[in-house]
């Protein structure tokens, strides 16, 4: 399958182009493409394997920069170059800093000087436009704050600059993060770069896409419901949830308070995970993140060299049956079948495991978000900043600055959340999906006393058309019913690519969600890193630019 | 004009509107209200009750149908916490900063900002519970209460809804006896803690067409007690009386200021008048705009005579739920919103911040650092003996109070020491309008004043002036006396020596005294004592002045 791709005609200048000819040294080429069946093979034959796993991009931009192979201001160069020459297809962007260069050329000069650099001197990262950053437009998507700057960093961002990480620019993204494709925002389309025909997921498309293409090493998106780790499915990269509180969100403009938190995107398990530990940690600006320590994920990535035959062996994993069910493609459930198996090669115990609540997840999520969202949103007036629409009178200023601020989809939620919460119908709906919410934080507590991992899809589907589900929310909505349980119980997840189903030029990417207890996150780290570093015959370089890295 | 006031945000690199929103027809409501806040009466303590009467034709009339109705009252009272920063932000809170000079990310509500609530507002909540008597939650949260007002920046406030932070309170107070006195007990149903809003300033258009209204956002974000009394209180005395003993209490426990005017202590009254002997309340109105006691005093009564008329005449169908302005120069009050439904707030647990948990180690700290509570000291004091009248005055401000205490433990007598801080000190306080904490002297000087009296170092008239010196100057009663040479004199042989003296001067007198006009006795003593410059002993003077008067006659 993979082997007969051709990129698109429209991007065949790529092949010409000198620029390009700067190969980043963590993307080596292949040495073939191979069209040889998955095998579970087992880890002995791991070596003599065509398919070199994923490589950290943070790890070898440090190697790069220490033994002055590359200066910062070539690798910087390069991920730009791609960027210009991929974004008119993907539209993933929003704003492109235009102080790359020169935050590069200012660590070049650091490198030369001998300074210490910091853990993610000259990483490229791209930041979810809801996320602060007080240098660039902030605007969520939503034409309400367009032109809107804000005037401080969220955390997570201060956090990866103080690290020496360079934000590249802002991603398009769902409205506010209400949605499951992109399409919601208030500017622009972003294409998935496996088929530019088709949406990169969402809501943090824009943040999944950029990395899948190579726009940049890594980068931040939200997941309220599952926008972090559907996009990561559908682009086929790695996304990584955190537990609810790990994470600072101050300065990530608030969709559901209860259930957002922002998550990393990398080309590797690795780059999540260090990504991750970069940002993690309690926050005096936010009373809901968490004191517990971070430990050094770092730590779980054992190299392959040292991998025993049997590296997970013991460990307990729940395959939950809910998730298989009718209404998942085929090809999804295949390929998570298939994962569980290579789980099983690794000495994995794996099982199926009921979570009876299930279903009741996507209800309850919607009614929590939206009714959250509902109050989050009333900010938005046009009083202080943002879009202002001038009227004669008070009432109509409210209505007309934020009918014109905010688009449908938005609106759809702010309604229904005004609706759980109003007088009389609050305890039907708001307070019974709080209930529904602690059975459901009861039934992941008891599914991971039993097992050390649950294992499902990461959505129903591989990436769907663009315009597909675009008037039929219901149809989108019903697409998070694999993430949103996640949001509800407050745990740490992440996908990664496991496979492949058919369509687009070169097949779309399938990712396999992987659950963890709360503030596990190091085990999560550990397993997907295993699992990745020991898949076969995958390789998850959209076609859009798989000539250029290949 | 708006960009004056929002100058010093322009430095702030986000986009700010520098024009302002609403025009004038939306905030004609606050151009009143501004108006009547800068005439309130200043006065803290309430005033006897100004005869209210809508006409005086039908003030007899009135005065009959008062009888066969009784009012009920209950307050809603927001007190402003003197903490040093907001609520929810490290923002300080100085009253009369000028506009939005106080503000950051998260009291203006800017996208992303998140509330972390300030340890210091539940500390001050639970000084107050406990105060008040009411049962503490050990388990409270914040909610969300939701409304749209340009003066709100999240479009939500702050607050606490179903579990408020303390509840079933009570308060003691002693009517002033100028109000006829005696002891009331009424309810407190509940305590909760939120946050302020800021404030609408209203502002002719300048060079703009329109006229326009500006946000001031210093105040939003302060962290605020609502205490909710039971609708215990039957009169505008009573309300006021209850308002300024809230004063007082916050004002011991320290957690505000209390003051009226800067609208740190803030009272919404709920009325309702129904015939005595119903059970069911009648229709309920709220007051606004109270700004002082005796307009809380003056605008119940006024209400109360207003809703009396109107059952009296058949009319109570007139009395609607509605919110009504206390208009201080018409003295009367008028409807200012009629209430269409129940507002629905939408009421849910504020996501953004974890419950509010107390521990009984906590709650037990803070109890036991409490400071005596007013009630407590005004029952200690009537148990020294004082009159009602002293115990009021000197505890009604705590630092009276605890001047007074300080004065008592250094020895002095207690009615000598009320005396003269009720007498002289408080005529020099008022004078001079200074606090007690302003003047000279001090608790130990006055005690030794006291003391030196008692034992005849010096007489009580050189007392007074040296007290007036320590006052305004400050210093020692014994450095005093012994800088002027105010040691009273007691030798008998040096006052003869001035009797003589003068007796001697005064021929024309003496003859006419020892004629039988003894009346002039008293001419010779004041002759005496100015040649003693008031040193000499009034007893001793006096008995030897009579010795030489009678002596040859
Ligand atoms: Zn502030």
């Amino acid at each position: 399958m993979i082997s007969t791709l051709q990129p698109p005609r429209s991007l065949s200048h790529f092949r010409s182009n000198p620029t390009l000819l700067l190969r980043y040294t963590s993307l080596k080429p292949l040495s073939s493409l191979s069209s040889q069946p998955v095998t579970h093979s087992t880890i002995t034959d791991q070596s003599q394997s065509p398919n070199p796993p994923s490589h950290s991009q943070i790890l070898s931009t440090r190697h790069s920069l220490l033994s002055r192979h590359l200066t910062a201001t070539q690798l910087a160069e390069s991920f730009l170059t791609r960027l210009r020459l991929t974004e008119p297809h993907l539209r993933s962007f929003l704003h492109v800093s235009d102080s790359v260069l020169a935050q590069a050329r200012e660590l070049d000069e650091k490198i030369q000087r001998n300074e210490e650099l910091g853990p993610l001197a000259g990483v490229l990262v791209a930041i979810k436009d809801n996320i602060c950053t007080a240098e660039m437009p902030s605007t969520a998507g939503s034409r309400v704050l367009e032109g809107y700057t804000p005037p401080y960093d969220a955390t997570a961002v201060r956090k990866i600059k103080e690290l020496g990480g360079i934000v590249v620019g802002k991603t398009n993204l769902d409205e506010f993060g209400m949605g499951s494709t992109t399409e919601a925002s208030a500017y622009q389309v972003t294409a998935n770069p496996w088929d530019i025909s088709r949406v990169p997921g969402g809501s943090s498309g824009g943040s999944a896409a950029a990395v899948s293409a190579r726009q940049c090493m890594v980068s931040l998106g939200s997941d309220t419901g599952g926008s972090v780790r559907q996009p990561a499915s559908f682009c086929g990269v790695v996304g990584l949830k955190p537990t609810y509180g790990r994470v600072s969100r101050f300065g990530l403009m608030a969709y559901a308070s209860s259930l957002d938190v922002i998550g990393c995107f990398g080309t590797s398990v690795a780059d999540a995970g260090i990504l991750l530990h970069a940002i993690s940690g309690h926050d005096r600006l936010d009373a809901t993140s968490s004191k517990r320590e971070v430990p050094d994920f770092s730590a779980q990535f054992v190299s392959m060299n040292l991998l025993e035959s049997k590296p997970l062996k013991g460990l307990r994993i729940g395959l939950i049956r809910e998730t298989l069910d009718d209404g998942v493609d085929t090809g999804v459930t295949s390929a998570v079948r298939t994962a569980a198996l290579h789980l099983e090669e690794l000495g994995c115990c794996v099982t199926e495991v009921s979570l009876p609540s299930f279903s009741l997840g996507l209800p309850a999520y919607y009614i929590l978000a939206s009714s959250e969202s509902s109050s989050n949103l009333s900010r938005y007036d046009g009083v202080r900043y943002g879009n202002r629409v001038a009227a004669d009178e008070l009432n109509s200023q409210y209505m007309d600055s934020r009918a014109k601020g905010f688009g449908s989809e938005v609106k759809r939620r702010i309604l229904t959340g005004t609706y759980a919460l109003s007088a009389g119908y609050y305890d039907a709906y708001y307070k019974r999906a709080q209930q529904v919410r602690t059975v459901i934080q009861k039934s992941f507590k008891t599914a991971l006393d039993e097992h050390d991992i649950l294992i499902s899809p990461a959505a129903p589907s591989a990436a769907y058309k663009i315009v597909e589900k675009k008037n039929d929310p219901l149809a989108m909505y019903a697409g998070d019913i694999m993430t949103v349980n996640v949001n509800l119980a407050g745990l740490p997840a992440m996908v990664l690519p496991c496979g492949f189903v058919e369509g687009g030029p070169a097949g779309l990417p399938v990712g396999l969600q992987m659950i963890g207890a709360a503030f596990d996150e190091g085990k999560l780290l550990k397993v997907a890193h295993i699992f990745e570093q020991t898949l076969q015959n995958c390789r998850f370089v959209p076609p859009l630019i798989a000539d250029e890295v290949a | 004009m708006a960009s004056t006031i929002f100058r010093s945000l322009h430095s702030h690199p986000f986009l700010f509107h520098p024009t302002a929103l609403i025009r004038r027809k939306y905030v004609i409501l606050y151009c009143t209200m501004r108006s009547a806040q800068t005439q309130t009466a200043t006065q803290e303590k309430v005033k006897p009750q100004v005869k209210v009467s809508p006409h005086s034709t039908q003030s007899k009339a009135l005065e009959k149908a008062s009888k066969d109705y009784e009012a009920v009252i209950g307050i809603e009272t927001h007190v402003q916490l003197n903490t040093l920063t907001k609520a929810f932000c490290s923002c300080p809170y100085n009253y009369g900063s000028p506009p939005n000079t106080s503000v950051c990310p998260i009291c203006m509500g800017l996208p992303g900002a998140l509330p972390v609530l300030n340890l210091k507002v539940i500390e001050s909540a639970v000084k107050v519970g406990l105060a008040l008597n009411c049962k503490l939650s050990l388990n409270s949260k914040f909610d969300r209460k939701q409304y749209f007002y340009p003066d709100l920046p999240k479009g939500y406030q702050i607050s606490q809804f179903d579990v408020p932070i303390a509840t079933s309170g009570y308060i003691d107070l002693d009517l002033p006896l100028e109000f006829g006195g005696g002891h009331r007990k009424f309810g407190i149903t509940r305590v909760h803690m939120e946050e302020d809003a800021g404030k609408l300033l209203h502002s002719e258009g300048g060079s703009y067409s329109q006229e326009t209204a500006e946000v001031d956002l210093n105040r939003a974000g302060v962290p605020l007690l609502e205490i909710v009394s039971e609708p215990d209180m039957r009169n505008g005395i009573e309300a006021a009386e209850y308002a300024a003993e809230l004063q007082r209490l916050v004002r011991y426990l320290g957690v505000s200021n209390g003051n009226m005017q800067e609208g740190s202590l803030r009272c919404d009254v709920n009325i309702s008048v129904r015939p005595i002997g119903q059970l069911q309340f009648g229709t309920k109105v709220e007051i606004k705009n109270l700004n002082s006691f005796s307009s809380v005093s003056r605008a119940i009564d006024y209400e109360i005579s207003r809703q009396v008329l109107l059952h009296s005449q058949g009319q109570d169908k007139e009395i609607v739920q509605e919110t009504r302005l206390w208009e201080e120069g018409a003295q009367k009050t008028v409807t200012m919103r009629k209430k269409e439904g129940l507002a629905d707030y939408r009421y849910f647990p504020e996501p953004d911040l974890p419950g509010v948990f107390l521990t009984t180690d906590y709650v037990d700290g803070i109890r036991n650092s409490l400071p005596e509570l007013p009630e407590t000291k005004r029952r200690r004091y009537e148990k020294m003996g004082l009159s009602m009248q002293d115990v009021l005055f000197l505890a009604n401000d705590m630092n009276v109070a605890e001047f007074f205490d300080t004065t008592i433990t250094k020895g002095a007598d207690v009615k000598l020491a009320t005396n003269w801080i009720m007498g002289d000190i408080a005529a020099y306080m008022k004078n001079e309008k200074l606090t007690i904490n302003e003047i000279k002297l001090t608790p130990q000087e006055l005690a030794e004043l006291i003391a030196s009296i008692k034992d005849g170092t010096i007489s009580g008239k050189i007392g007074k002036e040296i007290l007036f010196e320590l006052l305004a100057k400050g210093g020692t009663v014994k450095g005093l006396i012994e800088a002027k040479d105010l040691v009273q004199i007691v030798d008998p042989a040096e006052i003869e020596k001035w009797v003589e003296k003068v007796l001697s001067e005064n021929p024309k007198q003496l003859e006419q005294y020892r004629g039988g006009k003894t009346k002039l006795q008293g001419y010779f003593a004041g002759q005496v004592m100015k040649l003693s410059k008031g040193k000499a002993n009034p007893g001793l003077l006096n008995k030897i002045l009579l010795e030489k008067l009678n002596a040859k006659s």
